[in-house]
């Protein structure tokens, strides 16, 4: 059966999907837009679950609350739910669902504010994980720009007992019992301005992902840097030598080499947050972080004002692979022979907050 | 029994849903769990932890501000509306 590769878009207003075929990656042509979906909600991730054929769409709504969005038909149609995920009645109230993951039979929710939440029936119903947030460190939680959100959650390839989350401006936590209990995994990551610039918590994480193949190999896009780490994040190595800034949202792994990932620096958290010289470009290393060059053939040389968002990269697993990002204004770029060269795909959509891949059934 | 004039924001996020229902109900928080019962989620949209309206959603009776424990008489207007917000 023929395929057709979805690219999805989560935006301010809405949920957008670009369909097409994925031999035509590399031309303007062919391609749908659709939406914009979940009722113009502003969605944080909307992705795909392989094993399900799910669409899952977190977000909130400044009206109605927080929310997983679920399609069952690839966008035709839609249920929602936030039935369970709450803090109780003296816990503070829940503002919106910033990542959703489906880890075997389980889906969870990384929300604001922040704290993880499992679903054991695709999204109908949410319990909260509460280990995360009895952890000691809670009552010193403080929220980033962007909130108090756990936008990061991601589980081990083989074991779904060992997770890591990624909590702004907080840090990364480990679990190795399912959730049960997790532990602060820092150390290495400055926080900038701070007397004390390694603290066990408070760390801006923007983004964090496993390396192919090497799970106990994490990297990270930080506020105050770009880090690898080589131990399940016990211990963080700084990158930010060759990099032009210090500051980025986005990080996007290579599909199998452990070594190579990708990145976009904007020129700093008090300089407009725009990327340098507003010029736009994605950066990859090819050796864990130890050089990077940058990849801007077909991107604007001149004039971008623009930003790109954590959840706002993503790569396909075509070959040779694809990688997509969009913008905080609202275009949408993808290259199709793995960062060499890059088109834009769509333009004049609503800023964009997320950007994730999906090869389905034509 | 009471009218709930409901917003097309929430009715279109529950297939089958209407803009005018007639439910019984003695307080706001009832009329929502009517609602509720017919198109289960309809609680969450409208109420943070089941004990408060949420910041934007705004409820009149017979035309008057109103909040969960509102006293509903038979035969009155139940307004639910989304509060002028966002951007």
């Amino acid at each position: 059966m023929s395929k057709q590769l979805l690219v999805l878009i989560g935006t301010r207003k809405g949920a957008f999907i670009l369909a097409g075929d994925p031999a035509g990656r590399g031309g303007p042509d062919g391609w749908h837009l659709s939406g914009p979906l979940c009722e113009g909600w502003p969605i944080n991730h909307f992705r795909h679950d392989p094993a399900s054929g799910a669409l899952y769409a977190g977000g909130g709504s400044p009206w109605y609350g927080a929310a997983v969005w679920r399609s069952d038909d690839l966008g035709a149609s839609w249920t929602h739910s936030s039935q369970g995920m709450t803090y109780g009645e003296d816990g503070p109230a829940m503002r919106a669902v910033w990542h959703v993951e489906p880890v075997g039979d389980a889906l969870y929710a990384g929300v604001e504010p922040a704290g993880l939440f499992k679903s054991l029936d695709g999204g109908a119903t949410w319990a909260h994980v509460e280990g995360l947030t009895n952890h000691p460190s809670r009552p010193s939680w403080q929220p980033g720009n962007g909130g108090l959100i756990c936008h990061t959650v991601f589980a081990h390839p083989s074991d779904a007992n060992r997770m890591w989350v990624a909590i702004s401006a907080v840090g990364c936590f480990a679990t190795e019992d399912g959730g049960a209990t997790w532990e602060a995994r820092n150390r290495g990551v400055r926080v900038d301005g701070l007397p004390d610039p390694y603290p066990e918590t408070g760390q801006c994480v923007h983004k964090m992902v496993a390396a192919a193949g090497r799970p106990e190999r994490l990297y990270q896009q930080n506020h105050c840097g770009t880090y690898r780490s080589d131990d399940a994040g016990r211990t963080w190595i700084c990158l930010d030598k060759g990099l032009p800034s210090t500051f980025g949202f986005p990080i996007v792994a290579h599909p199998t080499d452990p070594d190579t990932v990708f990145t976009i620096p904007l020129n700093g958290d008090d300089r407009g947050r725009y990327v340098p010289e507003a010029k736009l470009a994605v950066w990859r290393t090819m050796d864990q972080g130890n050089h990077w060059s940058s990849l801007r053939q077909g991107l604007p040389s001149s004039d971008a004002y623009v930003g790109v968002l954590r959840e706002s990269m993503a790569r396909d697993d075509l070959s040779p692979f694809g990688l997509y990002f969009g913008t905080s204004t609202g275009q949408l770029f993808a290259s199709a022979d793995e960062g060499g060269s890059w088109r834009r795909m769509a333009d004049l959509l609503p800023p964009i907050t997320s950007v994730e891949t999906a090869l389905v059934d034509a | 029994m009471a009218t709930v004039i409901l917003p097309r924001s929430l009715v279109v996020l529950f297939p089958g849903a209407a803009r005018k229902v007639e439910v019984d109900a003695s307080t706001v928080a009832d009329a929502i769990s009517a609602l509720d019962q017919r198109w289960p989620g309809v609680r969450d949209r409208l109420c943070e932890r089941d004990t408060a309206l949420r910041e934007f959603i705004k409820v009149y009776v017979d035309g008057l501000p109103g909040e969960l424990q509102t006293a509903v008489a038979p035969g009155s207007t139940v307004h639910i509306l989304p509060a002028v917000a966002g951007g």
